[in-house]
């Protein structure tokens, strides 16, 4: 299938990513989507490595790297500088990581989305701090391994739900995405930089790596958490209209964790356990759906769901 | 045409005389009314001007360094805790080599909590690479100001313009502010050295691998190296439209002076009061002032003090375990010459403890009085007090 996306590519072959990193995948799409007038800010991450190291660059747009709690700000200020320069052309977009997104960049990016800052933020989220070596951040999931939360101390708190913390602050649009499908993600972008405003995009990419999985099983591992409705793809319009896109596939929890190193210690029964936490999550994602549409038939049985949707996969 | 103005409200004036093109602010104690003011002209149009209300003083320099990364006039004001919350920003602002233009105004670092003058805030930011200029009064501040733009754009490095919480911030004083068509003379639009665009893509601060990072400190070194020429190249454009001139240092009656006392900010407007008191009694005393404190002016700071005996050093500010820091400074620019005077260090007015002209004169006589320095800064005038922490 072609993408609807432009045929250029804006990110080189010769970045310094792992085989098989989702980040890259992420970012390649994004870049397609948005065309040439787009200005990256890139705060710590592993983006900020993949891109190249001076006097080497893989992308042919500009990039501005940031601090790793100034992606949000440092956005805020060039978009500023922009409006100044009467230039209204250039999508300003922050690109960070979870932890520069979760932890660290969030009292900037609660601060820049208060103010309903003219930009797109995409969180690319592999769950983890990666880039400096695998450990946890707040959104690594209930039940994963990472180098802070090793052997019998794995992590027993839940991901923290981001996409529910930018809807409270009742920005024109998020949405979640995923690197396995990418005519979703491709219509998401493109749906954001027709808005004015803040908008935020939570893209799911794995990590092979940190994730503990053969690069081959990247992309099919990315799937796999959106058919467990692990990562649901849906997009949330001015804080109030929540549109869930998938409606396919769905697989038991186990099945995207027994592929995946950083899960092996868990037992029948913290799948079983998690399984409910899944489904209460995923029951209340549906109720919020379900509230904008009145024709919506909503149960919270996981194995009859008839969910609104606007694509089917 | 003289105004009587707010300390700060003379830097608000400078700005807006700028022609600033993004304001980025947070609030804090002493320095919010700067903002306030600023927020003012751009709500009334007065200025024509982005400006951000953001979530912290972080944000606040990031902000900015999105914006002078876009290529914009840039401006901010913070104090004490705000600058200290800034610190990962100022690296970063210095080694982008971007020009942004911070008014500081000197309060204490809690805790405990204080609000009063005390220059340790933006002395403990002295390895973060802005050009630091210390001000005296409402008029020097407003010309400092303007002078800051110009240096900060012809170098390519930050600026911070340094005043003092309450003895300069909420002091009225006559200010003169020059005609728009005055300003825009001796400032002209900002043309920057590079700017982020879609037209021309390149990457603003990729990782630098040890090839190259000593590469690149080191061209910020030799920008930072050429500030004390600039400088005096902008006092001199800024002299000839302005009539007012400052210098890195101001060296007063030091030529024949045995005991000269050295000075910043606000301390300074009174030791000139004793120094005119002492020299009518015959004594040879002389007086040097310190405006630039970074890049620090060694030059200077050594020819003016060559012939002294005896050098004063009066710190508003204080370095745990080490003392005085412009003491440090002069100490260290003077280690290498020959003849050097001995030199005696102070520390007064911490936290906004009010620093009179009898309080100099006790230096001055304790200086004169003493053979030998103390490693150590003395402190002057503490209170007897009995609460001290531990056995």
């Amino acid at each position: 299938m072609r993408l609807d996306a432009d045929e250029r590519e804006f990110m080189c072959s010769g970045h310094a990513a792992c085989p098989g990193c989702g980040a890259v995948i992420a970012l390649r799409i994004f870049t397609k989507a948005m065309g040439e007038n787009t200005i990256l800010v890139i705060p710590a991450s592993c983006t900020g490595v993949i891109v190249g190291v001076y006097p080497q660059s893989v992308m042919r747009i500009p990039v501005v790297h940031a601090p790793m709690p100034a992606g949000a700000s440092v956005a805020s200020g060039l978009r500023a500088a922009l409006d100044m320069r009467g230039d209204t052309d250039t999508t300003v977009v922050a690109w960070a990581g979870d932890g520069g997104t979760f932890d660290i960049g969030f009292q900037a990016l609660s601060g820049a989305v208060e103010r309903n800052e003219d930009f797109i933020y995409v969180c690319y989220d592999n769950e983890a701090y990666m880039n400096t070596g695998i450990q946890r951040s707040s959104s690594t999931p209930y039940g994963a391994w990472t180098t802070t939360t090793p052997g019998q101390d794995w992590k027993r708190l839940r991901k923290k739900n981001i996409v529910e913390a930018l809807v409270a602050h009742r920005i024109p649009y998020v949405a979640t995405a995923n690197i396995a499908f990418p005519e979703d993600l491709v219509r998401k972008v493109k749906k954001a930089k027709s808005i004015k405003g803040s908008k935020f995009l939570h893209i799911f990419a794995s990590c092979p790596p940190g994730w503990r999985i053969p690069s081959e099983i990247s992309v099919k591992t990315a799937r796999m958490a959106v058919q467990a409705n692990i990562f649901p793809l849906y997009e949330v319009e001015d804080g109030v209209r929540y549109t869930i896109n998938y409606k396919g596939k769905q697989r038991p929890v186990q099945d995207y964790f027994e592929v995946q190193g950083r899960f092996s210690h868990l037992t029948a029964e913290d799948f079983e356990q998690i399984q409910k936490m899944v489904e209460e999550d995923w029951g209340l994602l549906q109720r919020k759906a379900g509230y904008q549409a009145a024709d919506a038939c909503i149960q919270s049985s996981s194995a009859q769901r008839a969910i609104k949707t606007n694509k089917v996969f | 045409m003289k105004q009587v103005l707010e300390g700060n409200s003379a830097v608000a004036e400078a700005v807006r005389l700028a022609r600033v093109q993004v304001i980025s602010a947070y609030p804090i104690t002493p320095q919010s009314h700067i903002v306030e003011v600023l927020s003012d002209y751009c709500a009334s149009g007065k200025m024509d001007a982005r400006y951000l209300r953001v979530e912290s003083e972080h944000s606040c320099l990031a902000a900015l360094v999105g914006a002078a990364c876009g290529g914009v006039r840039t401006f901010t004001a913070t104090s004490s805790a705000g600058l200290a919350y800034m610190h990962e920003m100022l690296h970063w602002t210095a080694g982008s080599r971007l020009p942004i233009v911070m008014a500081e105004v000197n309060r204490a670092l809690g805790a405990p909590w204080n609000i009063w003058s005390d220059q340790t805030d933006s002395l403990s930011q002295r390895d973060t690479g802005w050009i630091q200029l210390y001000c005296e009064d409402g008029q020097e501040v407003f010309d400092t100001t303007l002078q800051a733009f110009r240096l900060a754009e012809w170098v390519n490095l930050p600026v911070m313009v340094v005043t003092e919480g309450f003895l300069i911030s909420h002091t009225y004083e006559p200010v003169d502010i020059p005609e728009q068509e005055e300003v825009d003379r001796f400032l002209p639009p900002y043309n920057p050295a590079f700017k982020v665009d879609t037209k021309n893509p390149f990457t603003v601060n990729s990782i630098a691998p040890p090839s190259i990072y000593m590469e690149i400190r080191h061209d910020n070194a030799m920008a930072m190296d050429e500030v004390p020429e600039r400088f005096d190249d902008v006092e001199k454009e800024f002299e000839v439209l302005f009539n007012r001139r400052y210098g890195a240092v101001e060296a007063i009656n030091c030529d024949d002076a045995e005991i000269i006392l050295v000075t910043s900010g606000t301390i300074t407007s009174t030791a000139r009061l004793l120094l005119e008191d002492l020299r009518d009694r015959g004594e040879k005393v002389g007086l040097l002032k310190m405006k630039m404190f970074r890049p620090f002016p060694v030059e200077q700071v050594c020819r003016a003090l060559k012939s002294a005996m005896k050098v004063a050093v009066i710190d508003r500010n204080f370095s745990s375990g080490a003392g005085g820091i412009f003491l440090q400074e002069v100490r260290a620019a003077l280690c290498n010459r020959e003849d050097r005077p001995l030199v005696f260090g102070y520390i007064v007015g911490l936290g906004g403890r009010d620093v009179t002209k009898a309080v100099l004169e006790d230096i001055y006589k304790m200086t004169k009085n003493s053979d030998v320095p103390s490693d150590k800064s003395v402190w002057i005038g503490l209170r007897e007090v009995k609460h001290a922490i531990g056995r």
